[in-house]
């Protein structure tokens, strides 16, 4: 079984954490991982960057800037990733944009990604359509689990589309915005939490954008199975480096 | 072989709709509806009454007697110049403020490159009484203050796009993320035949008043429909689609593209998409992209703002795969040459793009009874900091 659906299966709300690969230094990577699993953090994006990223606020993007700037490629992050298995056991999902996978090659990506034991991928602007017919093969016969985005904004067709197509979990965007641009919850979100869980989608559901603290998160995670935290992350680690990696994730939970 | 949208949004290879979740209510409210919105009699009339009376259209298909002396060809210039705002993009802006409106929209963004769009944007927002946010690259607000302060005086704000290159590319992903932020009162008027489907098309279809009208025009004054070419310059490429439109099933008819070789194409600082790009997705459509190996997109550069793009759109990506369409890159120094040449043998200033266009009698020898029609697709006002600087005027 996917290590995501083994640590879905856990009976606990799922603290994930987005950093971007190649940010603040290029070879920050496996030190990242090792310090979010050593402070008990249960699931890690690696953000593979990209020059365009049209979902994300400014952190993200100054982030990834930054991470090109530093070297960081595609090749540069496999080669960084090789034997991570035998230094990290929570699951990892590769979030990028399709454009830096395509130019990998779908297939290639994806024989990579399952040989350095990644278990997932987010690719928010590969159309939920267009991976069931063309992609859906090719990341099954890796075993990969892909996640997509639903919003407040995304019908309860097409949400229901997109349970019948994921094999792990639904990303729910907490509200219309890119990355790292609310401050809190209010009764919308409350209202779109509880309209999601009554729904019973097969997937269970984990909250991202908007979690910055330890107030956000119980908020999130009340109807849901856990969240994702960025931008306030890489804001973090902007300021205090990786040494502050501990103390941030402890405030959280 | 099909030249047109197909029904799931693709030309060939290229096309689609590779957007965030975040956009998808959006753009496929506009997919499902745009047609039938621009089929309505209502619609149509109000457009083709605002094209006539606002815009002055038909533009003229001008016989540029020096110049086809010079070239010892026939050159019929097809003057969008002389449309209200000075250049072709305001057919598209009206059309797509009219979409806004029946989609009860009541907030207005655009990109733009050379300001051309934004101005065309805040032009039709003005006329309409609807909010006007147009973002612009940072560098390219600098190049262009001409237009800047006139989607100020029209009453838009011009909101500055800091990132990447500051040009026309990081304007659109501003443009997008702000459409990501407000996805429900706002409707994005994308400038060009990009995006994600139906963005091309529908660009496509206002543009394509520019093909319609050099059919009936060259009827009246050659006693035939088709010229033999038809060429234009190219970045996204609206005006280019809107030129070749009606002549892409007439194979009679040569297609001929023209972009922006910069200071050469393999000079590091071009934006010659057809020869420098490879598949790749950008602004939410698979197209022909400049791109690293790596699948970082490049930076472009023109001394031009409209064509200074990394990609193409991907109707033209098409043409150029499939070979309907000949595509020639031209550097600064010789488009910014061209320009200058119209300028004296015809009395006519043409926008930088433009002069690409027109620099195509340096790359392609035509037949004296060839009819050659160019897009004249702006005048040079905006531009004459930049003729000025060059030519130490």
């Amino acid at each position: 079984m996917n290590r995501i659906n083994q640590k879905l299966n856990e009976d606990k709300k799922l603290l994930s954490i987005y950093f971007t690969a190649g940010y603040p230094s290029l070879n920050n990577t496996v030190t990242i991982l090792e310090q979010l699993e050593a402070s008990g953090v249960d699931m890690v994006e690696i953000g593979l960057p990209f020059s365009d990223p049209l979902a994300d606020g400014p952190t993200i993007q100054d982030s990834s800037t930054k991470a090109l700037h530093n070297g960081m490629t595609t090749v540069k992050l496999f080669e960084q990733l090789e034997g991570i298995r035998e230094k990290v056991s929570i699951p990892l999902i590769i979030m990028g944009y399709f454009n830096p996978i395509m130019q990998y090659g779908v297939e290639a990506f994806c024989t990579k990604c399952a040989k350095l034991g990644i278990d997932g991928l987010i690719i928010p602007d590969l159309p939920v359509a267009e991976y069931d017919e063309h992609y859906r093969a090719i990341f099954e016969k890796y075993g990969l689990v892909n996640v997509f985005l639903i919003t407040p904004q995304t019908s309860e067709d097409r949400i229901h589309f997109i349970d019948s197509v994921s094999n792990g979990f639904i990303y729910m965007v907490s509200s219309a915005s890119v990355t790292g641009s609310t401050s809190g919850f209010g009764n919308a979100q409350e209202e779109y939490f509880k309209r999601i869980a009554s729904m019973k989608l097969k997937n269970p559901q984990i909250v991202g954008f908007g979690i910055n603290n330890a107030e956000t998160f119980k908020q999130a995670t009340n109807t849901t199975k856990g969240a994702i935290i960025g931008s306030a992350f890489i804001k973090m680690i902007t300021e205090k480096g990786v040494h502050g990696i501990s103390s941030f994730i402890k405030a959280i939970r | 072989m099909n030249y047109h949208v197909d029904e799931k949004g693709y030309y060939g290879d290229f096309g689609g709709a590779y957007i965030p979740e975040m956009l998808y209510p959006n753009v496929e409210e506009l997919r499902t509806t745009y047609l039938e919105i621009m089929n309505e009699p209502s619609f149509k009339e109000e457009f083709n009454q605002l094209l006539k009376d606002y815009v002055g259209r038909p533009s003229p298909l001008y016989y540029a007697k020096r110049l086809s002396e010079k070239y010892k060809t026939k050159v019929y210039l097809k003057r969008e110049d002389l449309n209200h705002t000075g250049a072709h993009k305001i057919n598209n802006t009206i059309g797509q403020i009219l979409v806004a409106k029946k989609l009860g929209k009541n907030r207005i963004i655009a990109e733009t490159g050379a300001g051309q769009h934004g101005v065309a944007t805040a032009t039709v927002c003005a006329l309409a009484g609807i909010q006007c946010i147009v973002y612009m690259g940072e560098i390219d607000i600098k190049r262009q203050a001409p237009n800047v302060a006139r989607m100020k005086m029209l009453g838009a704000e011009v909101r500055a796009a800091k990132s990447g290159s500051k040009t026309l590319k990081d304007a659109t992903n501003e443009a997008i993320r702000d459409w990501i932020n407000n996805p429900v009162d706002t409707h994005y008027i994308i400038g060009s035949a990009i995006g994600p489907h139906p963005y091309p098309d529908m660009v496509t279809r206002f543009q394509s008043i520019i093909s319609e009208e050099i059919k009936w025009q060259l009827k009246e004054k050659e006693n035939r429909e088709n010229p033999d070419y038809v060429v234009a310059c190219i970045g996204g490429g609206s005006n280019a689609a809107g030129t070749y439109y009606h002549f892409l099933n007439a194979p009679e008819v040569g297609i001929i593209a023209v972009e922006a070789a910069g200071k050469g194409i393999h000079s590091g600082e071009s934006a010659a998409t057809s020869k420098l790009g490879k598949d790749g997705i950008i602004h939410g459509c698979k197209t022909l992209l400049m791109q690293s190996a790596d699948g970082q997109i490049t930076e472009p550069y023109s001394i031009s703002a409209g064509l200074d793009y990394p990609g193409v759109g991907p109707m033209h990506s098409h043409l150029a795969r499939t070979g309907r369409a000949e595509f020639f890159s031209v550097t600064d120094d010789d488009a910014m040459a061209s320009g200058l040449e119209l300028s004296q043998l015809e009395g006519i200033i043409p926008a930088i793009e433009t002069s690409h266009a027109l620099a195509i009698f340096n790359e392609k020898k035509f037949e004296p009874d060839d009819i050659v029609v160019i897009s004249l697709s702006g005048r040079g006002d905006k531009d004459l900091n930049t003729y000025i600087d060059y030519f130490k005027l």
